[in-house]
């Protein structure tokens, strides 16, 4: 119990600033009569905190259907009504991040520029150690200046293994070695991360589809999880991200980081409302310890937490 | 990079022009959709709003519904808006856009600050790499102890930008990496690498000294306390924040949250060439009072301008940068050098040779893609258009193929010089018959733009890139660097004594 209670304080303290915003909305509607007005303002809200027009829209159309039927008439409603919704965006699916049945699974980490791949990877990683698993770090980000010192400061951090190249050298040849001294070392799981890219840097782009067919090649069933770390503070641009990864790498999972402080994580409605790709962790600090399995039902309820002290 | 909020745009133009009667429901209408398109755009929702209404009630005011031309009136209104939300015109408020200022004793003390991830260190080399251009010596001190290797990576980045980038100063690197296992522990740790640095930049007697410090969040206390002490203790003599121009609607709050703490002099955003959006762009001013100063536009040191609001409210327009695209060919090709192109071209005497001589001063000036997308109505065209940059090399070296005889009248290329060429350039010898056929075209057509007034040019341009495909298009820019100077398209006229005017400018 004392456990969890510390898991929903490290959420909610994460949260703070996604609940001003939202939280916003709450004393907004406390104890308001719903008018036109009203229903507008909400929508403003909702798309000052990024969770996109056409998802604002969606929800505040329902709202004022609902409203001029004679259906809701207090604010209490719609806020009950918002919450529903945006909850059932996510009905029951897996969101365990995937392993091999058997050998090493390989994770492939991919992002834009300073989405905050790196300190997600030490939190990934971090959880797998916990659990006793073999980790093997492959530091496939040769190009940005000292990006692979940065994850050597991590695996030493945390002491895993880790493979690497020198600045400037081939991404793909880097995560073959890590693949061949994953199975070789007998790793339970192969973490390979991977310089920053904009998803219109089409040359870029390809390198990332090269460096998935060679982790292909080497273990047929590879990458298990291809992760896409979205910052929590980016925009609507996060879509044009999540669809040019989702082309180039395949894929399969988001984690979405720093959602402490300034996001909102409106974003991940928005996410969710025009792809198909599931959430599965949140980074909520700094420390390696600060992230969570994705829980829709708590994400929501902790977005719309009233509390008084929120600084 | 305005791909999303251009179409918005552009629709409503059309659509506007396209009607025979505007009532002020119309333009209401219009704009409204303008509005969906900048939110979508993560511009800022009160900026948005604010925007469209500040456009509808312009266009009232004037009369746009009485005039003739209401679609050009309503993209004059909306340009001018634009520029204003973007900073005003350069010079409105009596300042040139600024550089970095000069102190006497120096150095000049320049702090960045900004989130994690917003690009801080990147964007101290390219600032470093663009003062090195003028000929300004500059130190970078790495005050972000946090970030693992944060130190290391700026090092590399000084390094990267006294060897490799252009310009006669030096760029050196102050650090002190045994402080980051005290950093955390003991108060004030950045605060004493700053003012060693500074000591240090003293006696070197450096002209600006950079301070990259750490990465934090607006909402960290403690975090913005460190900030707080570097300025006292610095009193850097202009601070900036970098911002990611991907970021959404909280671009403006974290901004304003440094703002208020910190009073920054301007904002620099990174990654401005990333796709679709530009909300931060045109929110950061108008809600934090804060110029933009900077963009950053690419992967290397080099990728970096300054801010211009007007050129970007035409570029967010569709209308393309001239005036950017002019001023890149103006540091890569002399003023004779584009007389005598020009007069080469109007008489249709062009070889194989200039053109080879224009490719490469164009690839110079940077990634082709990029180049076009400043092009008037170009980029409309061409966005979902890959560019194969290759392909420019494969031309290259068939035209290296080819003898001296041959580049200057290609006409006299047979089949049988078509398989030597062929064989030379390790390519395909119908390909050899395709770029000489192109070239005699462009040929024509170049010598026909040269004698034609601007505006014809640009549907000429226009015309190429809606129906040619990149093939026609890349021989067709061949026109550019004889294009500059006539100067910008918009001025329709004036030719070289425009181009004189410009250069005194600069």
């Amino acid at each position: 119990m004392a456990l969890f209670k510390s898991v929903i304080g490290k959420l909610k303290s994460g949260l703070a600033k996604t609940r001003e915003s939202f939280g916003g909305i709450v004393s907004l509607l406390s104890g308001r009569k719903l008018d036109e007005q009203l229903i507008e303002e909400i929508e403003a809200r909702l798309i000052r905190a990024d969770v996109g027009v056409s998802a604002a829209r969606t929800l505040c159309t329902g709202i004022k259907d609902a409203y001029r039927k004679g259906d809701m008439t207090k604010g209490e409603d719609a806020l009950e009504y918002l919450k529903r919704e945006i909850k059932a965006m996510w009905p029951e699916e897996d969101r365990k991040l995937h392993t091999a049945e058997s050998g090493p699974t390989v994770i492939l980490v991919t992002g834009v520029n300073g989405a905050g791949k790196t300190t997600s990877i030490a939190k990934i990683c971090k959880r797998f150690k916990d659990d006793n698993k073999q980790v093997l770090l492959g530091a496939c980000d040769t190009f940005r200046a000292g990006a692979v010192r940065q994850l050597e400061i991590w695996s030493e951090r945390l002491g895993v293994d880790i493979v690497k190249g020198h600045e400037g050298s081939d991404p793909a040849a880097v995560a073959y070695d890590a693949c061949s001294a994953g199975l070789a070392r007998g790793a339970d799981v192969i973490i390979l991360d991977t310089a920053g890219r904009l998803q219109t840097q089409a040359g870029l782009m390809d390198q990332l589809t090269k460096i998935r067919r060679v982790v292909e090649k080497q273990i047929p069933s590879a990458p298990h999880e291809v992760i896409l770390v979205l910052d929590a503070t980016a925009g609507q641009n996060a879509l044009r991200q999540a669809e040019g990864f989702a082309e180039a790498a395949g894929v399969t999972s988001i984690f979405l980081a720093k959602l402490d402080g300034t996001a909102r994580g409106g974003m991940v409605v928005a996410i969710r409302e025009q792809t198909n790709l599931p959430v599965k962790l949140i980074g909520v600090g700094e420390t390696p310890d600060d992230v969570e399995p994705f829980d829709p039902e708590r994400f929501v309820e902790a977005m719309f937490e009233e509390s008084a002290n929120v600084g | 990079m305005f791909d999303r909020m251009s179409d918005g745009f552009n629709n409503v133009f059309r659509k506007l022009s396209g009607r025979a009667e505007i009532s002020e429901a119309n333009v209401r209408e219009a704009m409204e959709e303008v509005e969906t398109a900048l939110l979508e755009a993560d511009v800022h929702y009160d900026v948005a709003k604010k925007f469209c209404k500040d456009v509808v009630q312009d266009a009232l005011g004037k009369e746009v519904t009485k005039s003739l031309k209401p679609g050009q009136e309503m993209i004059g209104i909306v340009n001018d808006r634009l520029i204003e939300l973007l900073g005003g015109q350069p010079g409105e408020d009596g300042s040139e856009p600024k550089g970095i200022m000069k102190v006497a004793p120096g150095p000049t003390v320049v702090m960045m600050c900004g989130l994690q991830g917003s690009g801080k260190t990147t964007t101290c080399g390219k600032l470093a790499a663009h003062l090195k251009k003028q000929g300004r010596s500059v130190m970078l001190c790495a005050a972000d102890l946090q970030r693992p290797a944060a130190v290391e990576q700026l090092g590399i980045v000084a390094s990267q930008a006294h060897e490799k980038m252009p310009g006669n100063a030096p760029v050196s690197f102050y650090s002190e990496p045994d402080k980051c296992d005290e950093y955390g522990k003991a108060v004030g740790v950045a605060v004493k690498v700053c003012q060693n640095a500074l000591k240090k930049a003293r006696e070197q007697d450096v002209d600006v000294l950079i301070l990259d410090t750490a990465g934090r969040l607006h909402v960290n206390d403690e975090l913005m306390g460190e900030l707080r002490q570097v300025n006292t203790a610095i009193q850097p003599h202009q601070i900036f924040l970098v911002v990611d121009a991907m970021t959404g609607q909280d671009a403006v709050e974290s901004a304003k949250a440094f703002h208020s703490q910190l009073e920054i002099d301007g904002v620099i955003l990174s990654k401005f060439d990333s796709d679709t959006r530009g909300g931060a762009a045109l929110s950061v001013k108008s809600i934090t009072g804060a110029p933009i100063r900077f963009i950053g536009t690419g992967e290397t040191l080099g990728d970096m301008e300054v801010f211009a609001p007007d050129r970007i409210a035409s570029r967010i327009l569709g209308m393309g940068d001239m005036v950017s695209l002019v001023e890149k060919a103006q540091q890569e090709v002399s003023e004779e050098e584009a007389i005598r192109l020009q007069e080469k071209m109007a008489k249709g005497e062009m070889t194989m040779d200039d053109f080879l001589k224009q490719l490469k001063t164009l690839r110079r000036m940077g990634p082709m893609k990029q180049l076009l997308g400043m092009l008037p109505g170009v980029g409309q065209a061409m966005k979902n258009i890959e560019f194969d940059e290759k392909e420019l090399d494969r031309v290259e070296a068939m035209i290296g193929s080819m003898t001296k005889d041959e580049r200057e009248k290609p006409k006299i290329i047979d089949n049988s010089r078509k398989r030597r060429i062929a064989k030379g350039f390790g390519g395909d010898q119908s390909r050899v018959g395709q770029i000489v056929k192109q070239f005699g075209m462009v040929s024509q057509m170049s010598k026909q733009m040269a004698n034609l007034g601007a505006g014809g040019k640009v549907s000429a341009v226009k015309q190429l890139a809606a129906g040619g495909g990149m093939e026609g298009m890349m021989p067709g820019l061949s026109g550019l660097p004889g294009m500059s100077a006539r100067g910008s398209t918009k001025s329709g006229s004036g030719g070289k004594k425009k181009f004189k005017q410009r250069k005194k400018r600069r």
